[in-house]
């Protein structure tokens, strides 16, 4: 026979097609541990993550619609797995987080080191610990929105469907987390002068 | 809000977050502006936090563990 029967040559296009998906997929996974680290509580939970990801991802890769954002596709995966597992150590808790005025953490180091010519000095009176840990204690629910949008780069489109949330929440909480995230800097600032 | 109106700073604060994320109407982000050429107070905390968002960023981005790019290449399928 000198051509293949119809099947082995729809089978041998879906075996393309699927190595094509595991070798985009595995493109972006650089990016995709980059915010499952925050999206985690820690490295290893990060690392159990990305791998329970792509171990669901290469299984079910035919529900994924070429041409959309793969990327995305994998977070969607990515957090309901961090959700499912109980990985979150606690929902967001039930006190208010503290939250102050967008200018307040600015104000607290001019007020502790004064005023410099240049802002970008005033940003490097943070160490990368304090941003670190600043960003690990804020609430999951509005971590996840800054984590997605300002450190993931995706848009807030994307973000609300990754959580599955309204794109108005996906903006709110990026808000008020930003501001909780400044809070909790300045706390650590003023600590530290302690 | 009622301090915001009567204190074009405070006000200034409010519009900061959409102002860098691009989401005020232009009649707003011209308000924001008219505000900002003339205030210097305010302009350095519009460029703190332009700052502090690269900042932060640069500062929780940290790189795959080595030999996790492995596993993973190792959970592909393999063609039969």
């Amino acid at each position: 026979m000198a051509e293949a029967p119809p099947d082995a040559a729809r089978i041998a296009s879906e075996a393309r097609d699927r190595v094509r998906f595991e070798e985009e997929a595995l493109a972006l996974s650089d990016q995709v541990y980059r915010v499952a680290r925050h999206l985690a509580n820690s490295r290893e939970e990060a690392e159990d993550l990305v791998q329970e990801t792509y171990a669901r991802a290469f299984r079910s890769w035919r529900s994924f619609t070429p041409g959309t954002n793969l990327r995305a596709w994998l977070l969607r995966i990515l957090t309901n797995l961090n959700i499912d597992r109980g990985r979150r150590s606690q929902r967001a808790p039930q006190t208010t987080p503290l939250e102050a005025n967008d200018y307040y953490l600015y104000d607290k180091l001019a007020e502790r080191d004064g005023v410099a010519s240049d802002e970008e000095k005033v940003v490097e009176r943070l160490s990368q610990d304090d941003i670190v840990s600043a960003l690990s204690a804020v609430p999951h629910d509005f971590r996840d929105a800054i984590v997605l949008v300002d450190i993931g780069d995706f848009s807030y489109a994307d973000a609300a469907q990754i959580l599955d949330i309204p794109i108005g929440t996906v903006m709110s909480r990026l808000h008020r987390g930003r501001r909780i995230l400044k809070r909790e800097l300045a706390d650590s600032v003023t600590e530290d002068a302690s | 809000m009622k301090d915001a109106q009567q204190d074009p700073c405070a006000h200034c604060e409010e519009m900061m977050q959409p102002y860098l994320d691009h989401i005020l109407t232009e009649a707003e982000r011209v308000e924001a502006e008219l505000h900002l050429d003339d205030c210097e107070w305010c302009r350095r905390r519009y460029r703190f936090e332009e700052s502090l968002r690269i900042y932060v960023r640069q500062a929780v981005s940290e790189p795959m563990p080595s030999g996790l790019k492995a596993k993973l290449a190792a959970l592909r399928i393999p063609l039969n």
